[in-house]
């Protein structure tokens, strides 16, 4: 393992603190970090909207706002960290990282720490009354580990061996089997795409490539035709490729989401006046089904302006993968992108019908502390990229 | 950077960009496009309504006393569904519940099944509501057994007891009606299904009851008034979080009605005395009816049928036992307004008519002999005997048939003869049909009888329904008859061998059978009664109303009925003049004598036709008696029959003389007014007084009717 120290990419010359303290404000992607905050403040307000109902018989019906908020701090901070970290010490705990999610990944099947939410055994108890969904991490520390191993070679030019590759694999695969066993179908998902763009992008052979992604497809034919998949897993691509067949519970969500959607109209209810909102007709509006609240309480308007935000990240996350100096950033930001991209693509899919429903949260607007936190350590390392390769260029 | 990273950094973006576009087109299509559909079921989704059914408004007699009205009953009811998940489909249940309601377990369990499945027993005692409808059944519940159902919830799971408004028949008089205002009943799935799609309002629900006969159902949307609706916002667990609109409930509408109750329960005690008196001369007197109707606007102030029932049966339910003597005693349909019946010398006004129309003298002497024959048959006087000659007037007096065969006869051969074509004139059957024969008279009741006029057309239409089976029969030879009556075979043979050749022909018979009411001819009582109200009134033959107007709940009149002419007689002035003239003679001086003798006639002429309609087979013929008073000043005609009753002027002409005793008030052969059945002598003009909590203004003191009818209740 010692080879991971031995990296010879160049970081770029400091010439002091002061210089490099302005240099970090001057060269931060501003767009990307102007639209992120104003996303997650879109969220914010989404999450409360939808969560008002819920609490109104309570004694602080702001209470999971406030929740939601102390997350939203939480997660800023950890961007401004992930901001602040170089290469050198990034590539040197990569491994260490990897490691740490991997332990926290298999927390939850330790009895008493684990928590079972939505069939999905796939959170851990934190104190405070918090909890932790460990698999949001792990897609960072995938992304991170794969970018090392593809980046290896000193050479820009050339492209990772078939060793790399395989290894690369690995890290992918682990962490896939045991969220697979927690039931986690829509992480599953997001991991799978994200280690096939890291490939894709690292330059591999396209032999390797078309392989890579015909043998996914294999897989999950052949797991369902053994049975391998559970039978509401199935029931959930059935249900989406029908969506008006029957209406049990996964229908029953699609439809639901797809009435508040569709009755949103071009300006919507207006905030705190959707009657499916705020009849809670939707279930996990404050999460997983967000998109639902904006649909109905904003309309197309709304819900326009929120993908254009999430289209501004997508776009600064692949303007910084393109002027990448290095591979590895490259991969980095190309991860990332891709992470946000499908997720928001299936989270957003899923409430218009026209993806199967799984239980991932939309990157920024959902509540949810833990992804939260790892879209901003996302947003971080975004900008990592990007102060990289503006320090190469002076 | 090498260029297969570029290229596929490059297509990685694309993807993202399309999968971007993906989402703002879908979304576009389900906001913009297709965003109505889901708005409505957003709108279903949370809203649920709370329908309260409005009171049902009363209906009232001519004079504002309350015929029916409301009371509240404590009725028990039974959710099926509930029943049904106990371990023994409830039979413990039942047997508990019939024990303290004292009742057979069966007489609830014929209740609780659907109209249509195996082992149900026949509407209207089997369930006909929807099926998440609890059902009642029983009604009157005392207090004390349903605060033991109500308090034992785990013996009497599915049993619950509510308190309903309920119909009251406050009988005022002792007065009966129950065909005219019919009773309540669940609305049916027929019902709910016609109204598929409608989302207004005051539709019909499955909890609703509704009119089911009579008046109740005729006027079922005027009296049900419209529900309360309460829209309440609620959640996905059901909780209500708000109210979104409340509607209040209109009440029912009053119905003021053209009977008058005092009148009415008159003329069911005669209608009564004169079955009595047919069965006093050994016959059977099985039904009969009688209509009072004001002759200057078809208004009808009193109508009985007999035999009848006790309308207050259907409150909460008949039960099996009940339902089958009310089928045994065949006392559902009114035979005023249903039954058909031949209606004898009484439709002698038409032959007259036509004799009028055709151009014969209505003031020339006719022959009325013994008898009359044709090849075989002979065509007899029954009521009357051999007169010589004599006038037309005097043969409708004293009733004699030959004269009418004579003319008949004659009109007959005029059109050709046995030569004739369907088309050919039938002045008889034109007569009838201006009168108001053979078509239905539009009274406000369902289901109403049209009745048959005999003619050329019914000839061919007959025929050409029953040809088939006669031609069979004539081949056949009545094989079953043969054996035990050969000689009676060969007769229906020969008869059906005749009919199948040329049963469409209007024959020599024919004509003479149909000039005295005989034959095919079948009328309604109402259709007799409109009749001559249309000679009385000189010749408009009004559409019978029931109904004056209908008030809304707070004393506004929400419609006044006025009189509609369903025809006019087509007929020169000298006839109706002619009828006029001749039928007070028929009361004074002819068939209707008897019955009138010492009837102050000078002060309140009466004219009158008799009828002893021959029935097919061994049966007594049918007692007719149709008249209308004052014959100078025609006010009210009055029709009574009887069937197996006799002579129309021995069974219904005193009860007639009865009805216009108490319509005008007469004592002896003294005449007051003031001691007529109806209030100041006539009916109303004025509409009731309704105070402004709903209850009707009633005429004071014995004349509300209130002191006899509780006399009859205790």
């Amino acid at each position: 393992m010692a080879r991971f120290y031995a990296s010879t990419v160049s970081d770029a010359p400091m010439t002091g603190q002061a210089v490099h303290r302005a240099a970090y404000w001057r060269d931060l992607d501003w767009v990307l970090l102007i639209a992120a905050v104003a996303l997650t403040t879109l969220g914010s307000v989404l999450v409360w909207s939808a969560s008002r109902a819920d609490l109104a018989s309570e004694s602080d019906p702001q209470s999971y706002l406030k929740r939601h908020l102390i997350n939203v701090a939480l997660a800023l901070a950890l961007g401004y960290i992930a901001s602040r970290l170089n290469y050198r010490w990034l590539r040197a705990y990569t491994p260490i990282l990897y490691g740490l999610s991997l332990v926290l990944l298999l927390m939850p099947f330790i009895p008493g720490v684990g928590v079972t939410i939505a069939g999905a055994r796939a959170w851990i108890d934190v104190p405070g009354g918090f909890t932790l969904q460990p698999s949001e991490f792990m897609k960072i520390a995938v992304i991170l580990m794969m970018s090392v191993l593809l980046s290896e070679k000193v050479d820009i030019e050339s492209e990772p061996s078939a060793r790399d590759v395989l290894l690369a694999l690995a890290v992918a695969a682990v962490p896939i089997g045991i969220i697979l066993i927690q039931n986690d179908t829509g992480t599953v998902l997001i991991l799978g795409s994200i280690a096939v763009s890291i490939i894709a992008v690292s330059g591999v052979r396209t032999r390797w490539l078309v392989g890579l992604i015909g043998g996914s497809v294999m897989a999950i034919l052949i797991a369902i035709q053994l049975g391998l998949l559970k039978e509401y897993q199935v029931a959930r691509l059935t249900s989406f490729i029908s969506p008006d067949a029957d209406i049990g519970a996964t229908a029953y969500n699609a439809n639901q989401a797809r009435i508040a959607i569709g009755g949103g109209g071009w300006s919507g209810a207006g905030l705190f006046e959707g009657p499916q909102t705020q009849g809670k007709f939707v279930p996990v509006n404050e999460s997983d089904f967000i998109f639902t609240v904006s649909g109905e309480e904003l309309g197309f308007i709304g819900s326009f302006l929120l993908i254009a935000l999430l289209a501004v990240i997508l776009w600064r996350a692949a303007v910084i993968a393109w002027k990448a100096d290095d591979r590895y950033g490259r991969l980095v930001a190309t991860g990332v992108l891709a992470w946000l991209a499908f997720q928001m693509f299936e989270n957003i899919g899923m409430t218009l019908g026209i993806m199967p429903i799984t239980g991932i949260p939309l990157p920024f607007v959902s509540a949810g502390g833990t992804s939260m936190m790892a879209v901003w350590i996302a947003i971080g390392l975004l900008q990592t990229v990007r102060l990289h390769e503006a320090r190469a260029a002076m | 950077m090498s260029d297969r990273s570029n290229l596929r950094l490059a297509i990685l973006g694309i993807l993202v960009f399309s999968l971007l576009a993906t989402l703002v087109a879908r979304l576009f299509y389900l906001q913009v496009i297709t965003g109505e559909e889901y708005r409505v079921a957003a709108a279903n989704n949370t809203v649920r309504e709370v329908v309260d059914p409005a009171v049902r408004g009363l209906i009232l007699d001519q004079a504002g006393r309350p015929l029916v009205s409301n009371r509240t009953s404590i009725v028990v009811t039974i959710d099926r569904q509930e029943l049904r998940s106990e371990p023994d489909d409830g039979e413990k249940v039942l047997r508990r519940l019939a024990k303290i309601l004292g009742v057979t377990p069966d007489s609830i369990s014929e209740r609780l099944m659907p109209c249509g499945t195996e082992g149900a027993p026949k509407p209207p005692i089997c369930w006909n509501g929807s099926t998440y409808q609890v059902v009642p059944v029983a009604s009157d519940v005392d207090a004390q057994t349903a605060l033991t159902i109500m308090e034992k919830r785990s013996e009497y799971p599915g049993v619950s007891a509510k308190l309903e408004a309920v119909r009251e028949y406050s009988a005022p008089f002792g007065v009966n009606a129950a065909h005219i205002l019919g009773y309540l009943g669940p609305v049916t799935e027929e019902q709910l299904a016609l109204q598929e799609g409608s989302d207004a309002f005051d539709r019909l629900r499955k909890t609703d009851v509704v009119g089911r006969s009579g008046l109740e159902k005729y006027y079922d949307e005027q009296l049900r008034g419209k529900p309360s609706l309460t829209t309440l916002e609620v959640d996905t667990s059901g909780q209500v979080t708000g109210t979104l609109d409340q509607l209040p409930a209109v009440a029912g509408n009053y119905l003021v009605s053209t009977i008058d109750a005092k009148l009415q329960s008159e003329v069911e005690k005669q209608l009564v005395a004169a079955v009595q008196r047919a069965q006093a001369q050994g016959y059977p007197g099985d039904s009969g009816a009688a209509v009072v109707v004001d002759v200057r606007n078809g208004h009808i102030l009193a109508m009985a049928s007999y035999p009848t029932y006790d309308p207050s049966i259907w409150v909460g339910g008949v039960t099996q036992k009940q339902y089958k003597s009310l089928i045994k005693s065949d006392s559902l349909s009114s035979n005023a307004v249903q039954g058909l019946f031949a209606p004898g010398s009484t439709y002698k006004v038409v032959s007259t008519a036509a004799a009028g129309n055709e151009g014969y003298s209505l003031y020339s002497n006719y022959s009325c002999p013994k008898n009359v024959k044709l090849g075989t048959q002979v065509f007899r006087n029954y009521e009357s005997s051999a007169y010589g000659r004599i006038s037309l007037a005097r043969a409708l007096e004293v009733s004699c048939n030959t004269v009418f065969y004579g003319i008949a006869d004659r009109m007959w051969e005029t059109a050709g003869g046995n030569d004739a074509t369907r088309d050919s004139d039938d002045p008889i059957a034109e007569a009838a049909k201006m009168f108001g024969f053979g078509s239905a008279t539009g009274i406000d009741l369902p289901g109403e009888s049209s009745g048959r006029v005999s003619s050329r057309a019914f000839k061919v239409q007959n025929w050409e329904a029953k040809r088939e089976t006669w031609c069979a029969n004539a081949v056949a030879g009545y094989p079953e008859t043969r054996e035990t009556d050969p000689k009676l075979a060969d007769y229906y043979t020969a008869l059906d061998k005749e009919n199948c050749a040329d049963g469409f022909r209007w024959r020599e018979g024919d004509a003479l059978n149909a000039a005295i009411g005989q034959g095919d001819t079948a009328v309604t009582p109402l259709q007799m009664a409109m009749a001559y109200a249309a000679i009385a009134n000189g010749g408009t033959v009004y559409e019978p109303s029931l109904v004056k107007a209908v008030m809304a709940a707070d004393g506004s009149v929400v419609e006044r009925n006025t009189p509609t002419v369903k025809s006019t007689l087509d007929v020169p002035k000298s006839t109706i003049n002619f009828l006029k003239k001749a039928l007070p003679g028929v009361t004074s001086d002819g068939s209707g004598k008897t019955p009138f003798l010492g009837f102050p006639l000078d002060q309140i002429p009466v004219a009158s036709k008799t009828g002893s309609a021959q029935v097919t087979g061994d049966k007594v013929s049918t007692s007719w008696f149709a008249s209308y008073a004052p014959a100078n000043k025609p006010r009210y005609a009055v029709v009574m029959m009887v069937t197996q009753g006799g002579t129309g002027s021995k069974t219904s002409g005193p009860s007639v003389r009865k009805i216009y005793e108490a319509l005008f008030g007469v004592n002896g052969t003294n005449v007051d007014p003031s001691r007529s059945v109806l209030v100041d002598g006539a009916p109303s003009k004025k509409l009731p007084v309704i105070r402004p909590d709903g209850t009707p203004v009633t005429p004071k003191g014995k004349e509300s009717g209130n002191v006899i009818a509780t006399g009859a209740k205790n």
